[in-house]
């Protein structure tokens, strides 16, 4: 019986914790503040950050539209009228000449009467980069000649073609997204300080004032958008000046958008109101507005942002159908929307398709906010 | 049943009392009426209009009495089915409206069939098989349809119609049938036609469709009971139909309140690029030319379709979900 095992001690100080240790990593991400949690959830998404790379590039673009567009937005070339987009070249006869178009000359077909343009394979007009080209007004405010890219001296760069003045099509593109991308902005703007108002409003007091703006947001949903905006923007005072117009037309599309977005207020609001720090707060005496300002909302911030950021598609839709049928804005301004009356008829299809062009820029804007949209809303809830 | 009904009846009178009075101060808005538009008109061709005429015509048409009266005078009329008088064309609405009616109605109903049926299979097939290649090009095909305005698709299909099938450009039936009673011959060119419009309409609605779908269904999936039905050795497909599919459908019938309003407005876009004989083209005119009788019935007609069909989807809903008749009053 002697053969007792010796009594076994370990020397190494006991550590609590040791059988859940964590990795570096898993303690990066654990002690992670939410909205870094929200970044990398986002950065996971890569549909979405390269929609949220065009959408950044489209905007800063908005900024140095002068500089980029090689005309200016109503310069009319009245030698080049519906000229076809110039193709860009680099190698002239198997000679490398760096970038350049042809020139082009115009000969009327007697038997249609339609203008035909012919490229002239001996004249070569080398594209000027960083250059002085026509002049302009720099956001209105100063004079500038600077531009990326200009024809060269005497020629023309038509990259997209010209419309009905022989306007080129590239720079009032440009030109148009300063307008048709902050529509969006502003439009939403309007309805997410209404939405939030007025959700917020109904879901904190509930009772009789949420059942009266319940109704209001159900007759206003059941409105069909359309001939409502429509309805509307004829009621916008012709004499208004074309600046005034945009104003009016971004917040007739931001009044009717914000009844989702007040829904969306309302139902969380109504759960959160219950919570003890809300009722703490209340106890202290702070005021239902800022109980709902500063304790409720930045709950959901994040959500509201996201879907937000969906809704701004339709409104870009939405002034370009507007433009389109000639109740939104009126030239000079210049959007999508307004270009794009000029491709009103059949013969603008077959005949100058080029005129068509203005519906990609609306198309990549709007699916890149979809894609990135649904990105933000992944992330704003980065513990699911 | 009988009180969520009447219940759900009650709101939508008042849902239709309000959207008229909306309706009528819309129209009201811009300044001046229809007669400032026909005087300028008139002047504009050089004709000298005497203010004893244009007194009397105000006072016949009741242009000069106080807002509110003429508010009661159209709604007393549309409670009798008088839908007032087209300054414009100088005839009864109704009369003007008549067949138009009709074929938006028809259109609009055309529409919601195929996004019903475009959107069921692919939103089960996305939902089936999540992640896969089809499911991607589906979805981005679906989003494309969203993204392109309207309009546009319109022009560039109704090219191709005529390129390739030599259907004629821009209108909903053969020239020759226009203003035609109705025939046999008649609703056969309708239906040869129709498929342009619907098209066009409808992508816009199915890419929604399609992926509020395909979320129900996947969270559906995801349920217990299904990985007892698998586990029980039910057949896969029968597995899908009989239970997480019916769960899903929800959405296709309480869509109808969301999708007809979009539906409408995209008819009336599409049907004014397209010329067709619907009443979009007409609104356009008459909101332009002020002619208020004749945009404020086609304004109210366009929301009662609207609500009446809010209702129709909250009604069926009731009927297929006894939670939500049950719930209607404590849901807060």
């Amino acid at each position: 019986m002697n053969e007792r095992l010796p009594h076994f001690v370990d020397t190494a100080p006991f550590d609590v914790y040791a059988t859940e240790r964590l990795t570096p990593e898993q303690e990066r991400y654990y002690l992670a503040p939410q909205w870094r949690l929200m970044w990398w959830k986002f950065g996971a998404h890569s549909v979405a950050v390269a929609a949220g790379v065009v959408l950044a590039l489209f905007y800063v673009s908005i900024l140095f539209t002068e500089i980029l567009a090689p005309y200016s937005r109503d310069t009319k070339h009245t030698e080049f009228v519906y000229a076809p987009p110039q193709g860009i070249h680099l190698f002239h006869e198997g000679r490398f000449v760096g970038p350049f178009v042809y020139g082009v000359r115009y000969h009327l077909d007697m038997e249609t009467l339609k203008r035909e343009y012919v490229p002239h394979r001996s004249e070569v007009q080398p594209l000027r980069f960083f250059c002085r080209g026509e002049p302009y007004q720099f956001w209105g405010l100063f004079e500038g000649r600077f531009r990326l890219v200009c024809p060269a001296e005497g020629g023309q760069l038509f990259l997209l073609g010209t419309d009905r003045l022989g306007r080129d099509m590239l720079s009032r593109l440009l030109y148009g997204a300063r307008v048709s991308l902050t529509v969006g902005l502003i439009g939403i703007a309007v309805s997410f300080v209404l939405g939030i108002s007025i959700g917020g409003v109904a879901g904190y007091f509930g009772g009789w004032t949420d059942a009266i703006i319940q109704r209001i947001i159900e007759i206003l949903k059941s409105l069909p958008e359309l001939p409502l905006w429509m309805a509307l923007s004829a009621a916008l005072p012709v004499s208004w000046s074309p600046i005034l117009v945009y104003f009016g037309i971004t917040i007739i599309l931001g009044l009717l958008d914000w009844p989702g977005l007040a829904r969306a207020v309302r139902s969380k609001l109504l759960a959160l109101r219950e919570e003890d720090f809300c009722t703490a707060a209340r106890l202290m005496g702070a005021s239902p507005r800022r109980i709902i300002g500063r304790h409720l909302l930045p709950n959901f911030m994040s959500h509201l942002i996201a879907s937000a950021t969906l809704s701004i598609p339709s409104m870009i839709l939405g002034e370009t159908a507007l433009s389109f049928l000639g109740l939104g804005l009126r030239p000079p301004v210049t959007s999508w929307g307004v270009m794009l009356t000029e491709a009103q008829n059949i013969e603008a299809v077959a005949l100058y398709p080029w005129l068509l062009l203005p519906m990609l820029p609306v198309i990549i804007t709007v699916l890149a906010f979809n894609f990135f949209g649904d990105g933000l809303r992944d992330a704003a809830d980065p513990y699911s | 049943m009988l009180g969520f009904l009447v219940r759900r009846l009650m709101t939508m009178l008042l849902t239709l009392v309000v959207i008229s009075m909306l309706v009528f101060v819309i129209i009201q808005l811009p300044p001046g009426d229809y007669l400032t538009t026909l005087i300028a008109e008139l002047q504009s061709q050089g004709e000298q209009v005497a203010q004893q005429k244009i007194d009397f015509l105000r006072h016949q048409y009741g242009l000069d009495r106080p807002m509110v009266e003429q508010y009661a005078i159209w709604v007393w009329g549309l409670l009798h089915g008088d839908l007032g008088y087209s300054f414009e064309y100088n005839k009864p609405v109704a009369a003007v409206v008549g067949d138009r009616l009709l074929l938006t109605v028809l259109l609009n109903f055309a529409t919601i069939l195929f996004i019903y049926a475009v959107a069921f299979p692919i939103g089960v097939y996305s939902a089936k098989r999540q992640y896969s290649w089809g499911d991607h090009g589906l979805t981005f095909l679906g989003l494309l349809g969203l993204a392109t305005p309207n309009f546009l698709l319109a022009l560039i299909l109704m090219y191709l119609a005529n390129v390739l099938f030599g259907t004629s450009i821009g209108t909903m039936m053969d020239p020759q049938f226009i203003d035609k009673p109705w025939s046999l011959a008649k609703a056969a060119s309708v239906a040869e036609h129709l498929w342009v419009p619907v098209l066009v309409i409808g992508t816009s609605g199915t890419a929604g469709m399609i992926r509020r779908l395909r979320a129900n269904l996947l969270d559906e999936l995801q349920k217990q009971y299904v990985v007892t039905g698998r586990a029980k050795g039910l057949p896969s497909l029968r597995l899908l139909v009989k239970y997480p599919l019916r769960m899903a459908l929800n959405p296709f019938v309480a869509d109808i309140g969301n999708l007809l309003p979009s539906v409408v407005s995209g008819s009336v876009i599409v049907s004014t690029v397209m010329s067709l004989q619907t009443t979009g083209p007409m609104l356009l005119a008459a909101l332009q030319s002020q002619d208020m009788y004749l945009a404020g019935s086609f304004l109210m007609f366009l929301a009662m379709l609207t609500v009446f069909g809010m209702f129709l989807s909250d009604v069926l809903l009731a009927v297929l979900d006894p939670r939500i008749r049950l719930g209607g009053r404590a849901r807060r």
